[in-house]
């Protein structure tokens, strides 16, 4: 056999797992993505006392696949003098960001894309800021003034809330140890306790900073369509509108991967070394079950035929994911326990995260750009430097003065919450001088109604 | 094999962005194949199994750096200079350098080929296996055998920082 | 639009740019256009562009009789039809000096502070949307649509009511009136604290509205500003605590005053109103006397000639009007004082020096109503 073919073969043989995870991901992905639109949506209207879309499909099921048709088939508009290059390049690079930062997390202990390379987490914080290119690029192809000044104060947020959440991902990492995706679980398995425990004001931070990344409110500012300045995704329809959407819904995905990786234990359930809590092994499967009990007393209840059917459907599917998840428990399955049962618990703390994300866009007023700005660099900056140093501290406590770690990490964090105290007194104190209105207007005689 | 293919590619990429760079009027066209070779360019580092240089590069260089060029174009309106031919009578010199540039660099490669263990294109080196992790290696030496620069270039930078910051701001 | 004032300077050009706001806008309540001068983020100053919505109601008026020109009425502050109608009803009342019966004074006074509080319910949950919070607004229409069942039921129409009559009202009151106001009533006690627990002490939502929009009361009064905006700056002026019209002088109920003047403060004295029409629809429901709705008006109105000016505390501040009769059945001319046209002059007054973004929290926070504006 020609020695490339062979070459070729050899190369599929020991690289398909990534191959097809990183189709997966680009096919699957986007689904995904639509269906988180459509959760944000039913949320919204379940807590703000409505139903959400109900229309397509049973309970609105469908609506992803509408709007994604839509998108689809709409005409293509580019502005009259826009760069076309630039015009098609934007969105793609945003949303090639987000999915490429995708193929670094592992999502079980052998469910990740890339084989686990060693600057794994740094690589995809690297990554998923590329896709500011994606924001800049794009108020820069709309050509108008206003979409660029909306363009460049997004990318400016960006940039600022980068640094607060390395900075709280540095204090994360100093526990960790090393900067690999699995080794960083390992050590909280080995550990016993998850970082956030450990490292709560980092993991604060981060989800500040978090939000503020992903253009979430109440940081949502450059993006709100009742603001005067016009986005950077106004001159954007369609499929490329589309795009947008998708790399910010899936930066929301990677950004609540990174802290579940981190903070809260990836792959690990609660308590995960101790042996008396086995019993939570349970859970995965008792939980779905019990999703699954509920269609069934509800399919009871729906007013048309096909909604009793949908709802039986979704029971049974319920009732085989509880089995696929409580067929670990059972001896000679037990094999299966880590990847599933790793899998189910990730994707619950990811849920979990990202519904915190969606709660506070509901719940909080938006921030006026300046404050966003003052937050940023005046309180979460200054704070994760603190934080960074009362970390590095409590570990030279531990290591060297042979402190116990809890104790260290308490006193030390006390210490970060007195600082941050001292900074929000100091804050307040700022802007209690220096209002928003700007320096006292000398009177003028202009009377701007004349004329 | 696989080695050489990847390897290709990248180094391909980069050339060609770079060539795409520097032909381009418009001065994001420009900035963007900028992005690609760096990005190119970090490809080829981390083939070397020099990961955190790979990272490294992307996170300042295209996260960092190529921002700053792109809101330095945005911010400074180009039409202007654009459409001023300044540079048309300096060609013959670029071309004359150029030329130079590339026969001292075509020398000097031809003529390290000879010298044993530093040549160029040969495989020869450790296995990727034992390596050491780059980054655990990286911080080894920064933070022990050259600490002290470490400490002066986080000065300089402190430096520099206070200075853009004072100077940018209004007088008040 | 800028152009040509651009070629010579960077893309942040530091002279002054007009940027222009509405008529469509998601933010400026109705069909206003705001010409914002502006000076990089700073408003130097603003220009109002008004009349999109003008319909002639005020030149209708000569040639309607008095009877047909009252459903017009209710068009122009469409949020708070019920005000306007009780302002011009009870403004020909006092032209044919007429008094309306006790009973319909005081379900008149139930159907305003209902309408009062509908009116304030929209105002915060636009102005909370336009600042970016989702959630109010819909927690208020929810409130707004147990008082539009309660007006649909009494009259028939849930926003454009026409509920009273010249000389008072035209139905009597259905039969679970009393219990749906009170249950109301009872409910909304709870359905406040939901937005107190939402906004007030939200730290996002002081920064926004702190000390944004200053308007300090010598400014209010020279400007004619009236209304809650008029109290928030610390002027202590309540139509219905001074000029007593309706059945007003029978309950009592505070007139909540800010002092500082800022949006934060106009919020304050509105949710504080909410509550004192609250306060006065439960103190009403608890007796409301029995007797005639209608006075002693004849079915061709032909007041004598001369003319009467009177005003009420509509929701959004002073609504007057100034009716001239000639003595025939038609009005030879009505002039409405409308609220919102005079309040939208402080626009100018208030969004000096603040950011772009203020603005829109600034027009909010001033409730107006485009078909009051333009009439």
């Amino acid at each position: 056999m020609h020695p490339n073919l062979q070459a070729l073969l050899v190369f599929v043989q020991n690289w398909w797992v990534e191959l097809v995870s990183g189709v997966v991901i680009v096919a699957v992905v986007p689904l995904i993505t639509g269906y988180l639109v459509l959760m944000e949506r039913k949320l919204m209207a379940d807590m703000q006392a409505r139903l959400g879309p109900m229309r397509v499909g049973p309970h609105g099921l469908l609506q992803p696949i509408a709007d994604a048709v839509k998108l689809l088939i709409k005409e293509d508009i580019i502005p009259d003098n826009a760069d076309r290059f630039v015009f098609w390049l934007a969105p793609v690079v945003s949303m090639t960001a987000a999915l490429t930062a995708m193929g670094a997390i592992a999502f079980g202990p052998s469910f990740l894309v890339a084989r686990d390379i060693n600057v794994g987490l740094l690589f995809v914080i690297g990554v998923s800021s590329l896709g500011l290119f994606g924001i800049v690029l794009g108020g820069w192809a709309s050509n108008s003034h206003y979409s660029i000044m909306g363009a460049l104060r997004s990318t400016a947020q960006l940039v600022s809330y980068e640094t607060a959440a390395g900075l709280a991902l540095v204090s994360g990492l100093l526990l960790a140890g090393t900067l690999k995706i699995r080794a960083i679980v390992q050590m909280q398995e080995s550990l016993g306790v998850w970082f956030v425990f450990l490292a709560p004001v980092a993991f604060f931070i981060y989800v500040v900073a978090s939000i503020a990344e992903t253009n979430r409110a109440p940081f949502d500012l450059p993006e709100a369509e009742s603001e005067l300045v016009a986005g950077y995704m106004t001159e954007y329809s369609g499929f490329r509108w589309a795009c947008y959407f998708l790399g910010e819904y899936a930066n929301m995905i990677v950004v609540g991967a990174v802290a579940t990786t981190l903070f809260l234990g990836g792959w690990l359930r609660p308590f995960p070394n101790v042996h008396w809590m086995n019993w939570l092994d349970v859970l995965p499967a008792l939980s779905i079950a019990a999703v699954g009990a509920y269609c069934v007393y509800r399919a009871g209840k729906q007013p048309a035929r096909v909604q009793v059917w949908f709802m039986w459907g979704v029971a049974l599917a319920c009732l085989a994911t509880a089995l696929i998840l409580a067929a670990p428990l059972y001896g000679p399955l037990s094999f299966l326990q880590p990847g599933l049962h790793g899998a189910f618990w990730f994707l619950l703390k990811i849920s979990a995260y990202i519904y915190l994300f969606m709660w506070l866009r509901f719940t909080l007023p938006r921030y006026r750009f300046d404050q966003l700005m003052h937050l940023g660099w005046y309180i979460l900056i200054p704070l994760a430097i603190v934080n960074v140093l009362a970390v590095g501290v409590a570990m030279i406590l531990e290591t060297e003065y042979g402190w116990n770690r809890w104790l260290a990490l308490v006193v030390t964090t006390a210490f970060t919450l007195a600082a941050a105290l001292f900074l929000l007194r100091l804050n307040d104190k700022r802007s209690a001088t220096a209002s928003s209105a700007a320096p006292p207007e000398e009177p003028t005689t202009e009377d701007s109604y004349a004329g | 094999m696989l080695d050489k293919v990847i390897f290709f590619f990248f180094a391909g990429v980069a050339i060609l962005s770079a060539g795409l760079m520097v032909t381009r009027r418009n001065a994001i066209h420009s900035a963007v194949f900028l992005i690609t070779t760096l990005m190119a360019t970090a490809g080829i580092f981390l083939q070397l199994r020099a990961e955190f240089i790979f990272i490294a590069q992307i996170i300042l260089y295209v996260g960092g750096i190529m921002v700053l060029f792109i809101f330095v174009i945005m911010l400074v309106r180009l039409d202007v200079a654009l459409h001023q031919i300044q540079f048309s009578r300096q060609k013959w010199v670029a071309l004359l350098v150029t030329v130079a540039l590339a026969l001292e660099v075509g020398v000097m490669l031809w003529s390290s080929r000879k010298v044993p263990g530093q040549g160029f294109l040969l495989p020869n080196a450790v296995p990727a296996a034992g390596l050491p992790a780059n980054t655990e290696a990286l911080a080894d030496s920064l933070f022990k055998a050259y600490l002290l620069p470490f400490e002066i270039v986080s000065v300089l930078l402190l430096v520099a920082m206070v200075g853009a910051v004072v100077m940018a701001k209004k007088r008040t | 639009m800028q152009d040509d004032a651009a070629q010579n300077q960077t893309l942040l050009g530091a002279d002054e740019l007009v940027l222009n706001m509405g008529p469509q806008h998601p933010s400026t309540h109705g069909v206003l256009r705001v010409k914002l001068k502006l000076d990089g983020e700073r408003v130097r100053g603003t220009e109002c562009v008004i009349g999109y919505l003008h319909r002639g109601v005020e030149k209708i008026a000569e040639n309607r009789t008095y009877q047909q020109f009252a459903p017009y009425v209710d068009r122009m502050d469409y949020v708070a039809a019920v005000s306007n109608g009780l302002g011009y009803c009870e403004a020909v009342e006092k032209l044919l000096n007429v008094e309306a019966p006790p009973r319909a004074k005081v379900i008149r006074t139930i159907m305003t502070e209902l309408q009062r509080i509908a009116s304030h319910l929209i105002w915060l949950g636009t102005h909370a949307l336009d600042i970016g919070a989702l959630t109010p607004l819909f927690y208020c229409l929810r409130e707004r649509e147990e008082i539009l069942k309660i007006f649909e039921k009494y009259c028939g129409a849930r926003l454009t009511t026409h509920a009273f009559r010249i000389g008072g009202l035209q139905y009597e009151t259905y039969d679970s009136f009393e219990k749906d106001v009170e249950r109301f009533c009872k409910d909304f006690e709870r359905r406040i604290q939901e937005y107190v627990d939402l906004l007030t002490g939200n730290s996002i939502w002081i920064g926004r509205t702190r000390n944004v929009g200053v308007l300090s009361a010598e400014d209010c009064i020279a400007l004619g500003a009236s209304g809650p905006v008029l109290r928030a700056s610390g002027v202590k002026w309540d139509l219905r605590k001074a000029q007593p019209y309706a059945a007003y002088e029978q309950y009592k109920f505070e007139i909540p005053v800010g002092t500082n003047g800022d949006t934060y403060d106009r919020y304050m004295v509105r949710m504080e109103e909410m509550r004192q029409s609250r306060l006065i629809c439960l103190q009403a429901i608890g007796n409301i006397p029995a007797g005639p709705i209608m006075g002693k008006v004849g079915k061709v109105l032909k007041p004598p000639a001369g003319e009467i000016y009177h005003s009420i505390e509509a929701p959004k501040g002073i609504l007057g009007y100034y009716i001239v009769s000639d003595g025939t059945s038609q009005p030879y001319r009505v002039r409405i004082r409308p609220p919102s046209f005079i309040n939208l002059q402080a626009l100018d007054k208030m969004a000096r020096g603040h950011l772009v973004a203020d603005v829109v929290a600034i027009i909010g926070t001033l409730d107006i109503v485009l078909g009051e504006v333009d009439r």
